[in-house]
């Protein structure tokens, strides 16, 4: 569609060993920091629902490498590694999903509610599809003050179905607004497969209808990923409009903690986690190009190790919000 | 040396068991590696390793029924990061978490933690504190939503105003009328018929900072958009901590007009008055509709403004003076009166007071209160009324059940009890949806006539 006449020819832009070294720090990051919450979960410090981002990590990696200072972010409740690759800070979040007054939303908020204003990290949020129109809305005040902003709105092949996701599309083409969509297709929506659910299975043709145009992106290539990206903020950013960007990737846990994903094979899961693994793609990359050996990336791991573990002792030393919290917030 | 602890698979979890074994002693694993599978009478999981190490002991055999969760169940040595201590309040029998929350002690906060309500903001006193010697001057409640809107927008670039109809065509009920000619199509902006989508865009546009007046032809096609009203609107600053606010004005005509049926006839007060973090607003004069529009459009909460279709045209007084706000949570005393009080909001106001006309030639007076404010309310008004009166007509266009009345009742229940002289009464639509035919309608909604009655039988007359 629209955006092939933008598109460079043929292979990625090389990235700097620079850049590779960190794509792999934070993509290890937040595969890290998932794991310890899965643990802490397992545990019984993280309560409610839990949905961890282990797999789709090139995506908001490669997608947040395209961004200017300014520019915002929404999603809905496979948060955790959007406000890590925000450059939130990770205590912060541990704490949150232990429900701890250092928490990001003081322990208010959970696991699918938190939020960053210094970051433009605009949540976290519950409900389906629903922080699809209010990121259009971010991006509208965006155009209303001409800020030159974008904003990035995330959504999952799921909420892909929902109505309002379509009333979005129409006014954000209709008014030219700088948001720039990724649907993170993992294949399923909970336990249904995008086969069973959806009509049109290539998310990306989702707004010709709109004239908006799309991409399929390899979204376990952090790379494509950012190109990508570069490109449809770009795009948004000069007044031309919205763009969908369908991010193919694989989430290798179920839908939630509580989720054991009998809906796929284990062969399924096997070949993307051996084969198809972002960070391994990246690692292979780094070593290929002898801009790192396997002790360097060692290193690189204790180092994200001791940050994700400080986080762990945090969340569960910082204190359970003070009972006065409980009515503060509700009105300015 | 690192322990390895029975997972739980969901937050109800107590104990499971260890179907299989995937690694052995001497192993080394690496983070993420599976090494056991665990399962409960409903589902089968892999417990993935979260340290690198060497596992130096197994301490449940595979097979082993009934592992409560968070026992250990190996031993990794040489683990470069630590595992955080156990859990707190994980009994001695290691008891999963439900077993857990459920003995834990309540949080301590005060017996009756009082309802946070937002400090007044703006407001210069209702119009009892008009200064003397101040000009009335007449127009219709259609023309102070106008002017509210108009004279906020020249204060404040951040407003804008957002709707179906509302710029070329001036307004499906002329309330915007001339508001695109003075502010353009940047801040007077026509959306498509698409409430679920332009209410989330607002909320989104508040959320960046803009301050929307978001116009709903009706409230009944809001119901689309309740979703983004509730979740994201009024609850999105308590779950951000405080960091994420919206400050928002919804508003349209609420209730029934005339003859136009069940699914355009609803009063939604007791819907969203039900709903903590929002502001609700129902005025029933000119001078509120204007003073309490302003007050809403400078609020940095959201606010949702029930208007009336069937006052639009209606003219009353309004004191001639520069900005004119009304403050948010204030109830009025539309009519000072000994024997019994009724409290209305919206159009039930014009009948409560003509309703109270007819009593007074039968020897009976009725205080009448206009609520304005329906959240915050204003319980001080009423009782401080009913102590007087020691009586209670509440009266509302929407169904009884959990409704405007059910509340006021409550409230004079449990502060003014032994004041009361008799049961409060209230006078609402009938438990049905509205019908079309003119008789059936006029049957279903309050009427002077009902309120007459109500009144009486309160007072014993």
């Amino acid at each position: 569609m629209g955006l092939a006449a933008t598109r460079a020819d043929g292979a990625h832009a090389d990235a700097t060993k620079d850049e590779l070294l960190q794509f792999y720090r934070d993509m290890l990051l937040i595969r890290r920091f998932e794991e310890r919450a899965g643990q802490l979960y397992g545990m019984g410090l993280i309560g409610g629902f839990c949905h961890l981002y282990i797999g789709q990590e090139a995506v908001v990696v490669g997608m947040q490498s395209a961004l200017r200072p300014g520019d915002q972010v929404i999603t809905a409740y496979r948060d955790h590694g959007h406000m890590l690759a925000c450059g939130m800070d990770a205590n912060e979040i541990m704490a949150e999903l232990t429900g701890r007054s250092g928490g990001c939303s003081k322990g208010k908020g959970g696991s699918m509610h938190m939020f960053s204003t210094e970051k433009a990290f605009y949540g976290g949020h519950g409900i389906v599809g629903a922080q699809v129109s209010l990121g259009t809305g971010l991006a509208f005040a965006n155009r209303y003050r001409n800020d030159g902003k974008v904003c990035l709105t995330y959504f999952g092949d799921g909420a892909a179905n929902q109505g309002q996701v379509y009333e979005s599309f129409n006014m954000a083409a209709l008014w030219k607004l700088p948001v720039v969509y990724i649907v993170e297709n993992n294949q399923y929506a909970m336990g249904t497969s995008i086969e069973r659910s959806s009509s049109e299975t290539h998310l990306h043709k989702r707004g010709v209808s709109f004239n908006i145009p799309g991409e399929e992106v390899d979204g376990m290539d952090v790379l494509a990923v950012r190109e990508a990206g570069l490109r449809a903020a770009e795009h948004a950013r000069s007044g031309n409009g919205p763009v969908l960007l369908e991010m193919k990737t694989y989430r290798y846990r179920g839908h939630s903690m509580s989720d054991p994903a009998k809906y796929r094979t284990k062969e399924e899961v096997e070949e993307q986690k051996t084969r198809n693994d972002p960070i391994e793609r990246v690692k292979k990359r780094i070593t290929d190009a002898g801009y790192a050996n396997e002790d360097d990336l060692k290193q690189i791991d204790r180092e994200i190790r001791a940050v994700v573990t400080a986080s762990a002792e945090f969340a569960q030393t910082s204190p359970e919000p003070d009972a006065r919290e409980l009515l503060t917030d509700v009105y300015l | 040396m690192t322990q390895i602890l029975m997972p739980a698979l969901s937050p109800t979890m107590e104990e499971g068991n260890l179907a299989k074994w995937l690694v052995k002693p001497g192993d080394k694993i690496e983070p993420g590696q599976v090494i056991a599978e665990i399962e409960t009478d409903k589902a089968t999981m892999e417990v993935e390793a979260v340290d690198e190490g060497v596992i130096s002991e197994l301490l449940v055999a595979e097979g082993a029924q009934g592992v409560k969760v968070n026992t250990p169940i190996a031993v990794l040595s040489d683990g470069s990061a630590s595992v955080p201590p156990p859990p707190r309040g994980a009994g001695a029998g290691g008891g999963g978490r439900a077993e857990t929350s459920a003995k834990a002690p309540p949080a301590p906060y005060p017996d009756r933690p009082p309802t946070p309500t937002p400090p007044p903001q703006g407001g210069r006193g209702d119009d009892l504190e008009i200064p003397a010697g101040t000009q009335m001057i007449k127009i219709t409640v259609r023309d102070g939503l106008r002017d509210a809107m108009a004279e906020e927008m020249r204060r404040d670039p951040d407003v804008y105003l957002m709707g179906e109809e509302v710029a070329q065509y001036q307004g499906a009920y002329k309330v915007s009328r001339e508001l695109l000619q003075e502010f353009g199509d940047k801040r007077v902006v026509d959306t498509p018929i698409t409430e679920h989508g332009f209410a989330g865009l607002g909320v989104g546009a508040a959320m960046a900072g803009l301050k929307p007046i978001v116009e709903f032809m009706t409230w009944n096609f809001a119901m689309q958009a309740i979703d983004q009203i509730i979740n994201s609107a009024a609850k999105t600053l308590y779950m951000s901590g405080g960091q994420i606010k919206s400050s928002i004005v919804f508003r349209g005509p609420n209730g029934a007009a005339s003859r136009v049926a069940a699914q355009h006839s609803q009063d939604f007060a007791s819907w969203y008055s039900h709903v903590p973090g929002l502001i609700v607003i129902a005025p029933y004069d000119a001078a509120d509709a204007k003073g309490l529009l302003k007050s809403a459009i400078r609020n940095p909460n959201p606010v949702v403004f029930l208007e009336h279709e069937m006052l639009y045209g209606t003219e009353f007084e309004i004191p001639d003076v520069k900005d004119w706000l009304v403050p948010i949570g204030k109830a009025k005393v539309k009519r000072v009166g000994s024997d019994v009080t009724i409290t209305a909001y919206s159009r039930m106001v014009g009948l409560a007071l003509k309703a109270a006309e007819q009593l007074a030639g039968e020897g009976i007076e009725a205080e009448v209160i206009d609520l304005r404010t329906l959240r915050p309310l204003d319980s001080a008004t009423i009782v401080e009324s009913v102590k007087k009166t020691n009586r209670l007509v509440t009266v509302e266009e929407g169904w009884g059940q959990s409704g405007v009345g059910a509340e006021v009742c409550a409230r004079v229940m449990s502060e003014a009890f032994d004041y009361l002289d008799a049961p409060p009464t209230r006078v609402h639509q009938v438990d049905a949806p509205l019908a079309y035919a003119a008789n059936l309608e006029a049957l279903a909604l309050p009427s002077v006539a009902k309120i007459v009655e109500a009144a009486k039988a309160v007072t014993y007359r």
